[in-house]
């Protein structure tokens, strides 16, 4: 019983955490946009986020039932896969953080599921045919319909609002972006925190505290909510700023015309039946109202190195958490050395972090070269040879180098 | 493999109409708001335009209110 109880509590603090890093990967999909195009100021904007995130979660009583929505074989599933998984999650969306990548919080939980499921009952656990539909498809139509939506609404408002006065027009686009913006903020609470529900509650039954089909108790939902608030209010500012500004760079028009856009995918896409993922709606939206503007640009080596993330989401968390349940399978002292293993993988992608820090103070620099900024800051050679590498593969535009270990941040854009 | 072309195609056809038509009428009302700021200041009136406005901003609310209780049920 001893061991049931630490093993409970692990899970249940492993899948506080990865609501907590879901919520700082996925403020960027809401305020991304807003914050690059100045509608709000970055601390208001990521404040207001985790607000409606908080709300959201407490808004719909209907918490997720199943946390891979049949991907994975549920009956039976044991705590340690639960836990193994978290930990493939987690570390993957630490290290897409580290990169400031934007990649889907979802998929890399459903990767994690797989990896572990597979190590613990084998290839049979996994429903294949289901995974194409609830991954591979998605993963392919978002960033195309919300692209596609952006970049007419894109052309369309800029034609439109030609004769209009430039003060009536920057007042409402802020207020338009910023709308929409709480709206995806509303939606991603709703969903994202019941999922950590549907976790803890599904551990809850495996461990025997909760009678099975029983609904969430109230704390469940109170951390739950406040874990995605919490990390919503730390800000990914590497990936707000990849997609804000790596991707293309933002008018307020496009700002407004992408978030609509991403927010209508959301919206539509949870109630017609074909679930999409937000990250990869909201980064195809942005990239659709880049290419809707006379003259915008689409960092496609940016855009590149985001698609090869998303594609890399499912098998990377896959071996973390195929990993992690090969130790968890060991018995306790497999669980203990997992957990410690986990903290250590995100206190070292965390000192990493620190070596070029992204924050509010930052966040709305250097509009090229982000990614290869952040992957340069991971690689050891500091100051001299990385502003080399970052000005020879740099993006679309050169950046002045600056004088010291500051490679891609230019002193005026 | 059971793919729901049909579910897929109507997440397709509703995000992009409901995208553009909501931006299409947003930019409308911020254009019937800047008519008004231009009238003015020529001293005349816009009451047209401006009644234009408020009903774009209104069927705009509208559908935000209607995202948010698709959030909610």
């Amino acid at each position: 019983m001893e061991h049931i109880t630490l093993l409970l509590g692990i899970v249940i603090v492993t899948a506080l955490v990865f609501d907590f890093t879901n919520g700082f990967h996925d403020t960027a999909n809401a305020m991304a946009t807003t914050i690059s195009t100045g509608a709000l100021k970055p601390k208001t904007a990521v404040a207001m986020s985790a607000v409606l995130n908080l709300v959201g979660a407490f808004l719909s009583v209907e918490v997720a039932k199943t946390i891979s929505g049949g991907i994975i074989d549920e009956e039976g599933i044991r705590t340690e896969v639960i836990f193994a998984a978290l930990v493939g999650a987690i570390l993957w969306n630490l290290l897409t953080w580290l990169l400031g990548l934007p990649s889907s919080s979802s998929h890399a939980l459903f990767g994690g599921l797989i990896g572990a499921a597979v190590m613990s009952a084998g290839w049979s656990s996994v429903n294949g045919s289901t995974v194409v539909t609830k991954v591979l498809i998605p993963a392919v139509a978002a960033p195309v319909v919300a692209g596609l939506a952006a970049m007419l609404a894109t052309r369309l408002t800029y034609r439109i609002s030609r004769q209009a006065g430039e003060k009536a027009t920057s007042k409402g686009y802020r207020a338009g972006q910023i709308t929409s913006a709480g709206l995806v903020s509303l939606a991603h609470g709703t969903n994202d925190a019941q999922k950590t529900m549907g976790i803890i509650t599904l551990a809850l039954v495996t461990g025997g505290v909760l009678a099975p089909g029983s609904n969430p108790p109230l704390w469940v939902i109170v951390s739950a909510g406040i874990a995605i608030a919490l990390g919503t209010y730390l800000g990914g500012w590497r990936i707000i700023r990849t997609m804000g500004r790596g991707l293309t760079d933002l008018a307020p028009p496009q700002g407004f015309a992408a978030q609509t856009s991403a927010a209508t995918v959301i919206l539509a896409s949870s109630h017609l039946g074909f679930s999409l993922s937000t990250t990869q709606s909201c980064s195809g939206a942005v990239m659709g109202s880049g290419l809707g503007r006379k003259g915008g640009v689409v960092r496609w080596s940016t855009a590149t190195r985001m698609f090869v993330a998303w594609g890399l989401t499912l098998p990377a968390a896959g071996l973390v958490g195929a990993g992690a349940e090969l130790l968890t399978k060991q018995g306790t002292w497999g669980i203990v050395l997992t957990g410690a293993l986990l903290i250590a993988g995100s206190g070292l992608i965390w000192v990493l972090s620190r070596r070029q820090p992204v924050t509010v103070d930052n966040v709305n620099d250097d509009p090229a070269g982000i990614v290869t900024a952040a992957i340069a800051a991971v690689t050891p050679p500091p100051t001299g040879a990385v502003a080399a590498t970052a000005a020879a593969t740099g993006d679309l535009k050169t950046t002045i180098p600056g004088p010291d270990a500051e490679p891609a941040r230019p002193a005026t854009v | 493999m059971k793919i729901d072309w049909a579910a897929l195609g109507s997440v397709f056809g509703v995000s992009l109409i409901a995208t553009v038509a909501l931006v299409g009428l947003f930019t409308l009302g911020i254009v019937g708001l800047s008519k008004r700021e231009s009238a003015t200041a020529q001293g005349g009136s816009a009451a047209l335009a401006v009644t234009g406005a408020y009903a774009c901003f209104a069927a705009c609310a509208a559908a935000v209110a209607y995202g948010i209780y698709l959030i909610i049920i």
